[in-house]
């Protein structure tokens, strides 16, 4: 899973590179600092969301299933949250702003960083769920914790490019 | 006991329906069985896309050939790179890598098997897709239509306007898919090697081999995923209508440049690190010496894994970066020659003073030598941004590479494929045939590559369907196509070979070569399960040690 994290993390680099060469060179509008709005109730969500996962492995370690189950639940829904508020961002910017993917450079770039980063937390929620089925009938227990590990690595590695992503879009995008 | 178990084998092989075999092959997950269905289906490719150069060589025979029409010409030299790079050099290796490296370190398998298999599935269906385009190129609406804009589909060629049907998007699809593949593969091979080694294989006791294997799968991870970015980028631009590389909108075709290379160069070392890989396999056995300088071979190749990071820009000298990249540029390209020459040092330092035996593995390994530097001179030449602005884009560059290509590193498929048939077949390469080989092959080269230089230096530039007559190209155009006709029959004498000697070749027993790694301690081919019972090694030659108790590795390590 490490070998897989630096090779999604070169993927991630160059679209950021390419976001980054192409800030301000849109032609036409709507350029990022009329359009965008910082979602700090969305990104605090993602982010503890990594704090739940890691309690949750722990807590199946030591061997509390009921702790494990909670955590884990928590993490889903927070994921889910997160995803739900891309969608909204996107639902306004296409229908209030016009801008698509194929409106100027800014909507390239802004739709290709920020969907891969959402199909990254769509991949992640849907093995998270997996796991969640598998505890539902009673199938995850404490020798499953290496297993579990690994999957929350990859949570962790989702939230450490959102904060990459945020910065470069939100902060030093606009 | 090995020799009944052999016997209870191909006894159960022949009673089988050959249905049930095909089954057994496309569903294995054995790392050996798929080392070997990347190998075969490389050969393949070999096939195809040499007689895609032959295409192209007759084409240039002779000054206004109309051989093939122009479009014709642009997809075969399109072509016949990809397929080059993606689906011959890059599976081979990758089927040695994968053949080789659990039985060197004393593995049962790879780490990940099932994901080996995927990823071998992966490449494969790349290339088919790659091929598909022949027939599906341009949709329901014409006849097929490959891909046309050349290995590193620069833009604007690649956008809709000028590409338009289906056949860049089935060149995207296809390096994407088997890009998928390779990132996989690197994955298991890095998993392998640093979790399954036997006891007592402490890294500072790997082969050469497997250490070359992981810098090389490193450099998979890091350099490949860049391209796969820059795949992705073209799609979005090719269906969603994004902007990436469309100048009209303020998109950048340079950067589409600098993605590509910041995945080439790192490309060509991907390729040529493990050929380096089999040359410190081959070269200390056939010199009977243990390899000279082990810690800096390991040193050089990590060392050259990183400065090839740093090196993408020198293929871009005539786009017109400022002084301060050109430099930068410059001297990267200039210091990387500093470890490979340690390397090449080293491998002289073994066969010194050693006991060289002339087979075939050990005469492609010299040529190798010969060849990789000469390779290096040129590359050092066009390292130089000056030199590079007046012959980039030229002939020259083109001998270059293959200078590189195929005078390095297939020169080193071809020791591997002499060096280690009888490991996977259990019969040797006929040793008159392999030599005749070897002959054929050196005399084709020299032939096509030195004098491909020379049109180069007089003006020639790549990628030209035809030329005036006159400019004094024509004689040294047609000795490099008499040269490439001489390397296709030489490729057909090694086909021929392994064809007759699979079927009547001399049997080779455990260790014909009297060599040292773990992969020569079972029988040939190796049972299933590689060792039936997990070595323990004690120096970097086990079988060494085994063979010579009185005098083992391990008192001097």
């Amino acid at each position: 899973m490490a070998c897989l994290i630096i090779a999604e993390s070169a993927i991630f680099t160059i679209i950021v590179v390419a976001y980054l060469f192409y800030v301000g060179k849109s032609l036409t509008g709507p350029t990022p600092r009329e359009v965008l709005e910082t979602p700090i109730f969305y990104t605090i969500c993602l982010l503890s969301s990594s704090l739940t996962i890691h309690f949750a492995s722990r807590s199946l370690e030591r061997g509390k299933r009921g702790a494990f189950l909670g955590l884990w639940l928590l993490t889903i829904v927070l994921g889910g949250l997160f995803l739900f508020g891309t969608g909204q961002e996107w639902h306004r910017l296409i229908y209030e702003h016009g801008l698509t993917i194929s409106t100027n450079l800014f909507g390239t770039t802004y739709y290709s960083l920020v969907g891969l980063h959402a199909t990254h937390v769509t991949v992640g929620l849907l093995m998270l769920s997996i796991v969640l089925l598998f505890c539902l009938a009673g199938r995850v227990g404490p020798e499953q914790a290496a297993r579990v590990d690994v999957l929350s690595m990859y949570w962790h590695f989702v939230d450490g490019v959102w904060v990459v992503v945020f910065t470069v879009v939100y902060v030093l995008g606009r | 006991m090995s020799s009944d178990v052999m016997a209870i084998q191909t006894a159960e092989a022949a009673g089988r329906p050959w249905v049930q075999t095909l089954h057994a092959w496309v569903t294995t997950v054995d790392h050996k069985r798929l080392g070997i269905l990347y190998i075969f289906y490389a050969l393949v490719f070999l096939g195809i896309a040499g007689i895609e150069a032959i295409v192209m060589r007759i084409q240039l025979m002779h000054a206004h050939n109309d051989f093939v029409s122009p479009q014709v010409f642009n997809r075969m030299f399109t072509m016949h790179g990809t397929t080059m790079i993606f689906f011959v050099v890059m599976p081979v290796l990758f089927g040695f890598a994968n053949y080789l490296v659990p039985l060197m370190i004393g593995a049962r398998d790879m780490a990940f098997p099932r994901l080996n298999a995927f990823s071998f599935w992966l490449t494969a269906l790349g290339g088919i897709l790659l091929y598909f385009s022949f027939v599906g190129g341009s949709g329901l609406y014409g006849a097929g239509n490959a891909p046309d804009v050349g290995w590193w589909a620069y833009a604007p060629l690649t956008s809709r306007a000028f590409s338009p049907g289906h056949s860049t998007d089935y060149w995207t699809v296809a390096l994407l898919v088997s890009g998928f593949g390779s990132i996989g593969t690197g994955v298991n091979l890095i998993a392998t090697i640093l979790s399954m080694r036997c006891p007592g294989m402490k890294l500072s006791r790997m082969p050469l081999l497997a250490w070359l294997t992981l810098v090389m799968s490193g450099l998979v991870l890091i350099s490949l995923t860049p391209l796969s970015a820059a795949q992705l980028m073209l799609l979005v631009d090719r269906y969603l209508g994004g902007h990436f590389f469309d100048t009209q909108a303020g998109g950048s075709a340079t950067l589409w440049m600098h993605f590509f290379w910041i995945f080439g160069h790192p490309e060509v070392y991907i390729l040529v690190i493990p050929a380096f890989a089999f040359a410190s396999e081959i070269i200390p056995v056939f010199s009977r010496k243990p390899i000279f300088g082990y810690p800096v071979m390991v040193g050089a190749t990590v060392c050259i894994g990183f400065v090839s990071m740093s090196v993408w820009a020198h293929h871009m000298f005539t786009i017109g970066m400022n002084s301060s990249a050109n430099a930068f540029f410059v001297l990267t390209t200039m210091v990387i020659a500093v470890p490979t020459g340690i390397k090449i040092f080293n491998w002289l330092g073994t066969m010194w003073g050693g006991k060289i035996q002339f087979k075939t593995p050990m005469l492609f390994c010299i040529g190798f030598l010969f060849q990789f530097l000469i390779a290096g001179l040129t590359g050092i030449m066009l390292g130089a941004a000056p030199f590079n602005w007046q012959l980039s884009g030229s002939y020259f560059v083109v001998a270059h590479f293959h200078y590189m290509i195929v005078g390095a590193i297939l020169f080193c498929v071809f020791a591997a494929f002499y060096y280690w048939f009888p490991k996977m077949t259990g019969r040797m390469l006929n040793e008159s045939l392999g030599k005749l080989h070897f002959w054929l092959f050196v005399i084709g080269f020299h032939l096509t590559f030195d004098f491909m230089h020379i049109p180069g230096v007089l003006g020639m530039p790549r990628r030209i369907y035809t030329y005036e007559p006159g400019r004094g190209w024509d004689t040294l155009n047609l000795i490099v196509t008499i040269g490439s006709f001489i390397q296709g029959i030489a490729t057909l004498v090694f086909v021929a070979n392994m064809v007759l000697s699979y079927f009547q070749g001399a049997k080779a027993g455990n260790d014909p070569w009297d060599a040292w790694t773990l992969e020569w301690s079972v029988s040939s081919p190796p049972p299933a399960y590689n060792f039936a019972s997990i070595p323990t090694v004690a120096s970097r030659r086990p079988l060494w040690d085994r063979k010579h108790p009185e005098d083992p590795d391990s008192h001097y390590d």
